[in-house]
């Protein structure tokens, strides 16, 4: 595509490294395509200081196209699993993981369809979502969002939603924190009285309807609903370098 | 001092039936596959492996020789979850353990410490909890009362890790950017076992690298195997990669009877040498 041409994909980049704006000195760990361009977004233009890795065990000092192998000079510091783990319990880390099923508080499957004693579908396990969600901020990216995705309960519970933290008590749930859920259709978040998903924006191109259509659950819908925010020219460019193979513009179903 | 080499097929004879077997590495990073490949020709069954999963669990499903898996994950990386694993899962034919990915280190670490449970909040809230009923938590003692994750120690019979270089006596080396968690393995089993790509003398292996690598000493393993190529077709770093082909080729087995027979034949019941030789043509 031209340089000029702004795409959802591009909106939904832009979005995701909202999410970690005002983060600062903290680890960010995004799990998969667009998760991975927008937080490299982020480190670029607003937020430098985030620390981030190459997905295996180096921190590097900048934010590098995707796809793209560090060398020795983009190095700035070691993270093998051990550490990983050490900085998530410490809690200075936010994750953007992404969701099979997510519930209207935040409940996140990513382990299986259907019972877990006899599923229908193995999907990747619980993997780490139950250690982050409790121990620091978490955010989503649902790249196809249907009713099949954003569901009125999930088939098991990884990450944790702000309904089982409340049962928790303040201790138990006073390090947990969903921040945001970026999907190819809205921005969402769980600022209401009782933390049920809220419609924070709309993408540019998508109606108030579709969203509701393709929603498994009762939304809380704000009076007066944004529309997310366009990259500008100069963010496209960032974008552009980041992305040379357009990786997420194959990612975001339209 | 004790000069511990051995074979794998020695190593093996160790792991009777229903025994809990510890394998360290990480999906498919650095894997003791020459220890799996020996466990598969020694025909033990009704295993329990704990582990960070990877091919180790999924051949062992795939051959009907483990009755239980206690994981993280079971993952071969560049193939986000282990089919042989998948297809064991959906015909429920294997009892699972499935832990958060921290919650299994501080099981491990619990063992190693000779400890019951070690606490965190990780799991709190989630179904992790209900699908492991046998997990509990426990309360802090002390002021603040804060109800705690009590994560049950991963004791194993046997562990096996493979390391890049190791000494006859048992020291070894991790050459890769990541240590996984082999040593805890071995400290939490009554039993360890160690493969290399080589075996060196001391002094090669204190100065083949900072000291930071050797990962393992002596007092964590009763035997050493010198298998060169023996993390295949997982990764080794810096010896070799993974071999993606191989893992491909291993993967689709997973959907084809008639191709799981023929890898089985070619790969697995053979001893670990026509295994490289048939890897190498």
């Amino acid at each position: 595509m031209s340089i000029g041409e702004v795409t959802r994909a591009d909106v939904c980049a832009l979005a995701i490294a909202e999410c970690f704006r005002d983060d600062g000195e903290i680890m960010v760990s995004a799990m998969g395509t667009s998760p991975s361009l927008g937080a490299r977004l982020a480190k670029s233009t607003f937020e430098p200081d985030l620390l981030m890795t190459d997905g295996f065990n180096l921190l590097l000092r900048r934010a590098l196209p995707l796809g793209v192998k560090p060398s020795d000079s983009d190095v700035e510091g070691w993270m093998p699993f051990g550490a990983v783990f050490e900085t998530l319990w410490w809690g200075r880390r936010h994750v953007m993981m992404g969701a099979s099923q997510i519930d209207q508080f935040g409940n996140q499957n990513i382990a299986c369809i259907g019972s877990w004693q006899n599923p229908k579908a193995q999907l990747l396990g619980v993997r780490g979502a139950p250690g982050n969600t409790i121990n620091h901020v978490t955010s989503y990216w649902v790249p196809n969002h249907n009713a099949r995705a954003l569901v009125a309960k999930v088939d098991m519970v990884s990450g944790v939603g702000y309904d089982r933290a409340a049962e928790l008590g303040p201790k138990g749930s006073r390090f947990h924190e969903i921040r945001r859920v970026v999907t190819n259709l809205g921005v969402f978040d769980f600022n209401t009285p009782d933390h049920r998903m809220r419609l924070v924006s709309l993408h540019p191109g998508v109606d108030l309807q579709q969203v509701v259509d393709n929603t498994g659950f009762e939304l809380v819908i704000p009076d007066g609903v944004d529309t997310t925010p366009v990259p500008t020219p100069e963010i496209i460019g960032v974008l552009r370098e980041l992305d040379p193979q357009g990786y997420a513009q194959k990612e975001v179903v339209v | 001092m004790t000069d511990k080499r051995m074979t794998v097929d020695e190593a093996v004879a160790e792991v009777s039936d229903g025994m809990t077997v510890g394998i360290g590495g990480w999906g498919s990073r650095r894997k003791p596959m020459a220890f799996i490949r020996a466990l598969v020709r020694k025909g033990v069954k009704d295993l329990t492996v704990v582990s960070y999963g990877g091919p180790d669990i999924g051949i062992l499903c795939a051959t009907g020789q483990l009755k239980k898996a206690v994981y993280g994950f079971v993952s071969l990386d560049s193939i986000p979850l282990e089919p042989h694993f998948r297809k064991a899962r959906q015909n429920a034919t294997l009892e699972a353990v499935e832990l958060d990915e921290g919650m299994f280190l501080l099981g491990l670490r619990a063992a190693a410490q000779r400890l019951p449970f070690l606490p965190t909040r990780a799991g709190l809230g989630s179904d992790v909890l209900e699908i492991n009923p046998h997990i509990k938590t426990v309360r802090s003692p002390y002021d603040d009362g804060e109800e705690l994750v009590a994560v049950p120690a991963l004791n194993v019979d046997v562990a096996f890790v493979h390391m890049n270089r190791a000494d006859a006596l048992g020291n070894g080396q991790a050459l890769g950017r990541d240590p996984y968690f082999d040593n805890l393995f071995c400290m939490a089993a009554k039993k360890a076992f160690m493969s290399c790509e080589k075996i060196v003398s001391t002094d090669e292996l204190v100065s083949g690298g900072p000291l930071q690598s050797l990962l393992i000493n002596r007092m964590m393993v009763s035997g050493v195997v010198e298998t060169p190529g023996g993390a295949h077709f997982t990764e080794c770093p810096p010896d070799y990669g993974r071999d993606e082909k191989f893992q491909r080729e291993y993967a689709a087995t997973a959907k084809d009877e008639a191709a799981w027979n023929a890898f089985r034949a070619k790969y697995l019941e053979v001893s670990e040498s026509e295994y490289q030789k048939a890897v190498a043509s």
